[in-house]
């Protein structure tokens, strides 16, 4: 899986750098947000920019993020869904767990 | 009946090819000019079932043994785009998934038949051909 990772201050952004995200690679998203908050990352911004397609394991997995984070007194935020990823998380109301912004911009600004 | 298509492949039970087969069936969605809604939505939802219903046989009906293959039928008619999944594995109960009521957020899975519901107009798993079949229909018309 391509991912790019970048520190914005005190925020680490996860560039998802692939088309899809599915049961065949969302695992290693899985890994590297896991190795993220083991070293000792608190903000995690997850940007889905590339991202045009994502199933139920890509969805387990941002939870399972999610999870991770507040274990941590953490916080995973996601950024620049579009529409077709963003029906997914309406879908399964996931749009109410997590803190959603448009842009990476506006979700840098919210911290 | 008019306008039919009918298109099966058949790949190795493994997630790499979920791409592929998603693609196949969002390519030909888009390409049904008799469907009044949005062909663009209804080329993602049905690359969204085939992904989820490939899955589930992978995984679950399949028992992950990459040696076995799943088999993947598509029919549209003018009124009716119907896809079955054939998996020749144990098999799984699809009553015992939980009903059409949403899967609560916090659950890292369980989604996979709640979206495929939520996105076709029914669902069926049952026995067939020595394995089982899902199979998944949704109206066109």
């Amino acid at each position: 899986m391509n991912l790019k990772t970048e520190t914005h201050g005190k925020v680490m952004v996860v560039v998802v750098r692939e088309e899809r995200l599915d049961a065949h690679n969302s695992d290693e998203l899985k890994v590297e947000m896991n190795r993220l908050f083991e070293s000792g990352t608190k903000d995690l911004l997850v940007d889905l920019k590339e991202v045009r397609f994502i199933d139920s394991s890509g969805l387990g997995v941002m939870v399972s993020g999610y999870k991770n984070a507040a274990t941590r007194q953490g916080s995973i935020k996601l950024c620049s869904l579009q529409t077709q990823v963003k029906s997914m998380f309406e879908l399964t109301r996931l749009h109410r767990v997590f803190d959603i912004y448009q842009t990476i911009d506006e979700a840098l600004e919210s911290y | 009946m008019k306008n039919q298509i009918d298109i099966q492949i058949t790949v190795p039970n493994q997630t790499r090819y979920l791409s592929l087969i998603g693609r196949i069936g969002e390519n030909m969605a888009r390409e049904l000019d008799s469907f009044p809604g949005d062909r663009v939505t209804l080329g993602h939802h049905i690359n969204m079932v085939l992904t989820e219903a490939l899955v589930n046989a992978i995984k679950h009906a399949n028992a992950t043994d990459p040696n076995n293959e799943v088999h993947i039928r598509i029919n549209v008619c003018d009124k009716e785009l119907v896809i079955r999944v054939y998996d020749n594995g144990q098999g799984f109960d699809l009553d015992l998934v939980p009903g059409n009521g949403c899967p609560d957020p916090l659950n890292e899975k369980g989604r996979g038949i709640y979206i495929i519901r939520s996105l076709m107009d029914s669902v069926v798993y049952k026995k067939a051909n020595g394995g089982h079949v899902l199979e998944m229909k949704k109206a066109l018309a």
